[in-house]
């Protein structure tokens, strides 16, 4: 499909994850991308320490909105931006916006807010979330990529409004919880990009995490994201005394091994990463980005690009049904 | 290089394992193989484990939440338990145990704020996790308690969240309403009260009514959580106590756990094992430009691709190695773990005993 309709599709994306499946450089990636294409986007991170300012050589991330990457250039590329959100700076803007500003700061140092967190569990996820909505519904941005916390909690985290709507039952908090999940039900405005890696584990989490989302939340969930998958390397399956003989070079038998150990590994784990994929394929009916592996470098600003590459020439290769 | 005791050591002598880290790096499956290798060693293990895959959790046995341990059998000469922690069944005993009278347990049972607590107070799961850990080491039923941790990003969340739950229940706010007020306590009430319609009329004067019943029919209890709360505390830090850093090495996992490392050093805790699982093999000891400039040399023939792929295996595993040096410096003398990525998933007792393997090697004779 055309990325820039997949863009478009919806101005939210949600990127959810077990952790350690890479789910914030997935985000810097769709972040990249939409860049490519023109778009300026806006990650949002929940989980205060992360490495996506680093990614992109930048100063570590804060409230404020800061810009990561520049838009322009001779492919009138978007601006990439990005911020934190938790749920403390939520409130205190809840507060400000809803004119109870002297109330904050009390709240925050008497420590009220856990006890009320307790009494209405889901409140700091609406919160944010509210908030994720409020800069949704603001049209700043073309695109709004939001890191989400790691896989068992982006269930709470997104379930969290009707959870809420049974605690809570008039009042502002109410409200906002209503509209949160108005957004988050609309396939127009809000998708959800699940990320995992070719392994067993994340797989299965990946398959129940996709199910719980539709069938608990009602979210759209949007092509599934593989991360990680080692790339194609040609010439593996000869041995190296072979292809030395055949390339008329001189090999000693210590490098000839040492190389066949290399090819080995690589064969056996694309093996496993192959039917990993498959058995995704076969439980998940979604559509599958497949991002490599990258062998060069820590993510960085050039990574994040080819990574960028990767997703866009991905997507222009996936049907029209996303 | 470190003198610290080896993980053998510790699982062999020690009497309390911690295994803490971020999540998805192997925390689950390291605190059970530390406790399958207890159990090999003789001694009578126990293995809480928090959230496990599916298929590990039915190989040892763990159909569901339980509070209580289950034997899982094998050939070995000591005995391995293992239990899902429920963090809710475990507030639960804990607020049976210490209430006044079996009346004021069942009360706090039965309030909305409190059946909140274990679901949505953070920290909560840290607490019931340490909870469990001290009370399977006060029974004097085992040689050795292996505790898995809840994927924390701040390991001060588990060390501290006994004293942040008991200051929690100890809550000066509530406590002004609940006491009976006189002089400037009074005035302090109304102030309190009157902040607490605000946020009533925020998010309902129901969520307001559960909290303050909750706190006053915990009244009198928080001397006996503050008193637990400190024992655990104590525990953590005992001579026979270890803990064990669980990382893989990805740069962002390996900022965690030095940041992690930090903060249980602040609480005059020291890591006495780390564990590093995925590591990508070394092959050679060639550097990867040198072979990255081979392959370049050899392009077009067949020897190329097979040089590349190994420059790629060199720059990762060197780049992977560099991560890590940091992190071993900074956790030194523990002794550094370093676990191959294994080719398929641990999720039986053969996996396990795949993974001690490298985990736990033979230790040559000294």
């Amino acid at each position: 499909m055309d990325p820039a309709r997949f863009f478009a599709a919806s101005r939210l994306l949600i990127v959810a994850g077990k952790g350690g499946v890479g789910k914030t450089v997935i985000s810097a990636t769709i972040a990249r991308a939409a860049a490519r294409v023109g778009l300026t986007t806006l990650v949002v991170e929940v989980e205060g320490k992360s490495g996506l300012a680093t990614m992109f050589g930048q100063q570590a991330l804060d409230y404020e909105e800061a810009v990561l990457s520049a838009g322009g250039g001779p492919s009138a590329e978007g601006e990439v931006r990005a911020r934190t959100l938790t749920p403390d700076d939520a409130l205190l803007d809840y507060l400000r916006d809803h004119g109870l500003s002297r109330l904050s700061k009390r709240l925050v140092s008497s420590g009220a807010l856990d006890v009320v967190a307790t009494a209405a569990p889901g409140i700091k996820d609406i919160l944010v979330l509210g908030k994720v909505k409020q800069l949704e519904r603001s049209g700043e941005v073309d695109l709004i990529v939001l890191d989400a916390p790691a896989a068992g909690h982006a269930i709470t985290f997104l379930q969290a409004a009707s959870a809420l709507l049974d605690t809570v039952r008039v009042g502002p908090i109410n409200a906002q919880a209503r509209e949160v999940l108005s957004m988050l039900t609309d396939h127009a405005r809000c998708r959800v990009v699940l990320v995992t890696l070719p392994e067993e584990t994340p797989v299965n989490e990946l398959v129940d995490t996709a199910f719980s989302l539709e069938d608990r939340v009602g979210v759209g969930l949007g092509p599934v994201v593989v991360n990680g998958l080692y790339d194609e390397v040609p010439g593996l399956d000869r041995s190296p005394a072979e292809a030395a003989a055949a390339a008329g070079v001189v090999l000693r038998s210590a490098d000839a091994e040492v190389l066949s150990d290399a090819a080995c590994f690589r064969a056996e784990r694309m093996h496993l990463q192959v039917e990993q994929v498959a058995r995704l394929a076969e439980k998940l009916p979604l559509a599958q980005i497949r991002l490599p592996f990258v062998f060069t470098a820590e993510i960085g600003p050039a990574e994040l690009d080819l990574l960028a590459d990767q997703f866009l020439a991905e997507l222009s290769a996936l049907a029209e049904v996303v | 290089m470190a003198t610290g005791p080896s993980l053998r050591q510790l699982v062999e002598e020690r009497r309390v394992l911690v295994c803490c880290g971020s999540g998805g790096v192997g925390k689950t499956t390291t605190a059970a193989v530390l406790a399958l290798e207890a159990a090999r060693a003789g001694r009578r293990a126990v293995v809480v484990t928090i959230d496990p895959a599916k298929r590990l959790a039915d190989a040892l046995g763990l159909e569901g939440l339980t509070g209580t341990p289950t034997q899982i059998v094998g050939e070995w000469p000591g005995e391995l338990w293992a239990l899902m922690l429920d963090t809710k069944s475990t507030f639960d005993a804990l607020v049976t145990a210490n209430a006044g009278s079996p009346e004021q347990g069942q009360r706090i049972l039965d309030n909305r704020f409190y059946r909140n607590i274990s679901g949505a107070l953070s920290g909560t799961q840290e607490y019931m996790a340490m909870e469990k850990l001290y009370e399977l080491d006060q029974r004097r039923d085992f040689d050795l308690v292996v505790v898995d941790t809840p994927p924390t990003r701040n390991a001060l969340d588990f060390i501290d969240a006994p004293r942040r739950l008991s200051r929690f229940l100890d809550h000066r706010l509530f406590r002004m309403i609940t006491s009976p007020g006189r002089g400037i306590v009074r005035a302090v009430n109304v102030a309190a009260q009157t902040f607490l319609r605000t946020v009533a009329k925020v998010v309902g004067a129901e969520v307001i009514d559960d909290a303050v019943a909750f706190f006053q029919a915990f009244e009198g209890m928080e001397e006996g959580f503050r008193e637990r709360a400190e024992a655990v505390r104590q525990l953590l830090s005992d001579d026979e106590t270890a803990f064990v850093l669980v990382a893989s090495p990805r740069r962002d996992t390996i900022d965690e756990a030095l940041y992690f490392a930090e903060k249980l050093g602040d609480a005059g805790i020291e890591v006495r094992a780390l564990v590093v699982n995925r590591m990508h093999p070394t092959f050679g000891q060639g550097a990867p430009t040198v072979t990255q400039a081979r392959a370049e040399e050899l392009a077009g023939t067949a020897l190329s691709g097979l040089y590349r792929n190994l420059a790629d295996f060199q720059r990762v595993a060197s780049r992977e190695e560099e991560h890590l040096a940091g992190l071993a410096d900074a956790v030194a003398p523990a002794a550094v773990v370093r676990v191959p990525f294994l080719p398929t998933d641990v999720h039986d007792l053969d996996g396990l005993t795949v993974l001690a393997g490298h985990l736990l090697p033979a230790e040559a004779s000294n």
